[in-house]
């Protein structure tokens, strides 16, 4: 099978030509002429892009397939030019042993994208004991986190670190990377917004940056101590870009990424107490905004991640105090970027492809230059395509989405993965 | 006027308004007969998802004294227990056939979303730590029914602030008629950014009494110790509650008011509660009154009323 993709833009900056792809690999690029039988996409007023890397995703299967599963939520992130996620390891079960990793990898086999396991900080994700990390690491596990837990416990913390530090060899000569959620849940416990302006005039209890500080220095002052490979997921506060940017002026290894909902959405959107809103870390102010998008654009942050979390649609319907916190965000990614934000459209194919593609260990699969030689995982954008978001027509089990009712500028039209076409013309074909 | 959610949504008109009414459904309340059938034929449910009998048999003697007719839910359990969204619950009970829907809520803002799903008229009977819009009118006619002109009026609010939608409503009513407003706290029962409210702050009640024309005190809720918000209940009375002491220097032509139930001892000294200059149980009859005026506007501007 060879796939054609006609007249599109070849990268954020480059020129104008037609890709030839087969057996998964881009085999030639330039004024191709016709070629019999070949499945023909249009990429005229398109950009190719290497597709898209999601750092964080919660796909929900197994444990709350009402929610979402690999299939809906791969075809989700397909649709928004995602060709590799990493999913994180709040299922049920938790993703805390090799046989939970090759259970997740069995039921993402078909999916539309690539399902990149992550897997649990400590069993259970119950932040007492550690995870078989070596033989994790040992199956090709690249990330762990709790997902969206802190280990309190220092202690713990401390000899995670430390016990990663030993597992480069039996990962491929590449560090472990540990993504810890920053929340110190003594001062957060209870909150269901930032503590702020907002929250004393909705009368909703904040949960102060100081939650996320705290635990951020502490975890930067172990990373220094332990020389471990520390990733900072959803920076959610001012003073934390700042943190990071000192701490990476001070040589440490350590990584950051944003979600594309904190770099649009402040407090003030909580006001309408529509759930929808309710995110963790939560939605700060405008000085935070700014600070958080200027991070991306001058590379404090590294990455910027969907962090999509599939609610079921009842859910979103409970009073704010007793909704969960989260937002879908594959197929809004691209769009709400392009529009609600001053990142170009080549950072995002740095900090939404190339980078996380690295951080993740798929670096030679995805993120790749758009090349002869090159594996086929490709998005094909429009830069100018205008749609209206409507949370119920997505591909995810739920519709939690807080772009619902917005006019995007910018869209998916193809995406190729492993050489395949999994959206042709913005319709899954998976 | 659909719904009544907020005070910030009537502004210094919107509480004329209710208050002129409210005059209206005064002179019903003396007549020797307090019934008139202004609501005949509509129904109105108080739906109570956090208890709270003397607001709840406001709202419904108020309904009644109107004629309308009343539909009782209790829903103390939360919706995710039930398994049931509170979008579910609303839906329910406008089956049935409501034309105004009382909600009391522990969550703040559940009246604003229940007025996004509703048809019927939404009035909020208090939600979470969010807003009281009654109790804030009802205490607004009560200051107003003593003959006091609200510009530059000296009110001082006493008590946990951080928690209380009383406080955040009539912080909001107060500074909408034009008078000065003061909380009086500790530091821990204060929400970050208090002064964005519009009131002043102190944590010194007895640096403010002198120049008080109103002292409103909140309840204190026991539960605030076990969050080490207050060392204890008798640190907090010596501090901040109405002693016999302070009662001496707050002026003669002061008012002492709160929205109940009262601790005795804790905001309150018993020794004080009996002091001409409290209004507390004016507080509840008028809780009535202006609840009957709520109805009688809301459910008006909606076709099918007659004048009482």
């Amino acid at each position: 099978m060879i796939t054609i993709i006609r007249n599109a833009q070849i990268g954020p900056d480059g020129d104008k030509a037609d890709v030839r792809i087969e057996n998964g690999t881009i085999s030639a690029i330039g004024d191709l002429g016709e070629v019999a039988g070949a499945h023909e996409l249009d990429g005229s007023d398109a950009v190719v892009v290497p597709g898209f890397v999601d750092l964080r995703a919660h796909l929900r299967e197994p444990g709350r397939e009402e929610a979402e599963t690999i299939a809906t939520g791969s075809r989700g992130a397909a649709l928004g030019g995602f060709t590799a996620v990493v999913a994180m390891p709040n299922t049920d079960p938790a993703i805390d042993s090799p046989g939970a990793v090759r259970d997740l990898r069995a039921l993402a086999e078909g999916a539309s994208c690539e399902v990149v396991a992550a897997a649990a900080l400590t069993v259970g994700r119950a932040g007492a004991l550690l995870t078989p990390m070596g033989e994790l690491a040992a199956v090709g596990v690249r990330i762990f986190s709790d997902a969206d837990r802190t280990v309190s416990d220092t202690g713990l913390m401390r000899r995670i670190m430390e016990y990663a530090t030993g597992l480069t060899a039996v990962a491929g000569g590449e560090p472990i990377v540990l993504s810890h959620h920053c929340d110190d849940v003594h001062l957060s416990a209870g909150a269901h917004m930032h503590e702020g302006e907002w929250s004393t005039h909705l009368g909703i209890r904040g949960v102060p940056r100081e939650a996320e500080t705290i635990m951020l220095a502490r975890d930067i002052a172990l990373a220094r101590k332990t020389g471990c490979r520390l990733h900072v997921p959803h920076v959610s506060a001012a003073e934390s870009v700042a943190m990071i940017a000192e701490a990476k002026a001070d040589g440490l290894a350590i990584t950051a990424d944003v979600t594309v909902h904190h770099l649009v959405f402040t407090d003030a959107d909580c006001a309408s107490f529509d759930p929808v809103f309710k995110v963790t870390p939560p939605f700060r102010t405008e000085v935070d905004r700014a600070a958080l998008e200027a991070g991306v654009l001058d590379g404090t942050i590294d990455a910027i991640v969907t962090d999509h979390a599939p609610h079921e649609p009842h859910t979103k319907e409970f009073p704010f105090d007793e909704a969960p916190p989260g937002v879908i965000g594959f197929e809004t990614a691209l769009g709400a970027l392009l529009t609600d934000t001053d990142v170009s459209l080549g950072r995002i194919v740095e900090a939404m492809s190339i980078v996380p593609a690295q951080i993740a260990g798929i670096g030679e699969r995805h993120g790749r230059p758009i090349a002869v030689g090159q594996p086929a995982n490709l998005a094909v954008v429009d830069l100018d395509h205008e749609w209206s978001v409507d949370g119920s027509a997505m591909a995810s089990r739920s519709h939690n989405t807080p772009w619902h009712g917005r006019v995007l500028r910018g869209a998916v039209r193809h995406t190729i993965f492993e050489g395949d076409v999994v959206v042709d013309g913005g319709e899954a074909q998976r | 006027m659909k719904d009544l959610l907020t005070i910030d949504q009537l502004g210094a008109s919107g509480i004329d308004e209710i208050m002129q009414a409210a005059d209206a459904m005064a002179e019903v309340c003396a007549r020797p007969v307090p019934k008139v059938p202004a609501l005949k034929g509509r129904t109105v449910a108080s739906m109570f998802f956090e208890d709270s009998t003397r607001t709840r048999t406001s709202f419904e003697t108020a309904a009644r004294r109107l004629s309308a007719d009343v539909l009782n839910f209790s829903a103390s359990s939360s919706s995710v227990n039930k398994g049931e969204s509170l979008r579910d619950t609303v839906e329910t009970i406008e089956a049935m056939g409501v034309d105004a829907i009382v909600v009391r809520h522990r969550s703040s803002g559940a009246p604003q979303q229940i007025a996004r799903w509703a048809k019927a008229s939404v009035i909020n009977g208090g939600d979470g730590w969010h807003a009281h819009p009654t109790q804030s009118l009802l205490d607004v006619y009560t200051i107003r029914e003593e003959g006091r002109r609200f510009d530059g009026l000296n009110i001082a609010i006493v008590g946990d602030i951080s928690h209380s939608r009383v406080a955040r409503s009539n912080v909001a009513a107060y500074r909408a008629l034009g008078a000065n407003v003061t909380v009086v706290a500790p530091p821990t029962l204060l929400p970050p950014h208090v002064e964005t409210l519009g009131a002043s702050v102190s944590h010194d009640l007895d640096a403010v009494l002198a120049d008080t024309d109103v002292l409103y005190l909140l309840r204190m809720q026991r539960e605030r110790m076990d969050q080490a918000l207050v060392p204890s209940l008798g640190e907090y009375h010596r501090a901040f509650g109405l002693t016999l002491d302070r009662a001496r220097t707050l002026p003669a032509s002061s008012l002492i008011m709160h929205p109940g139930p009262m601790n005795r001892g804790v905001e309150i000294s018993p020794e004080v509660i009996d002091d001409p200059r409290v209004r507390v149980l004016n507080q509840v009859t008028n809780g009535v009154i202006v609840r009957m005026a709520v109805l009688y506007l809301v459910l008006s501007s909606a076709a099918g009323g007659s004048a009482p």
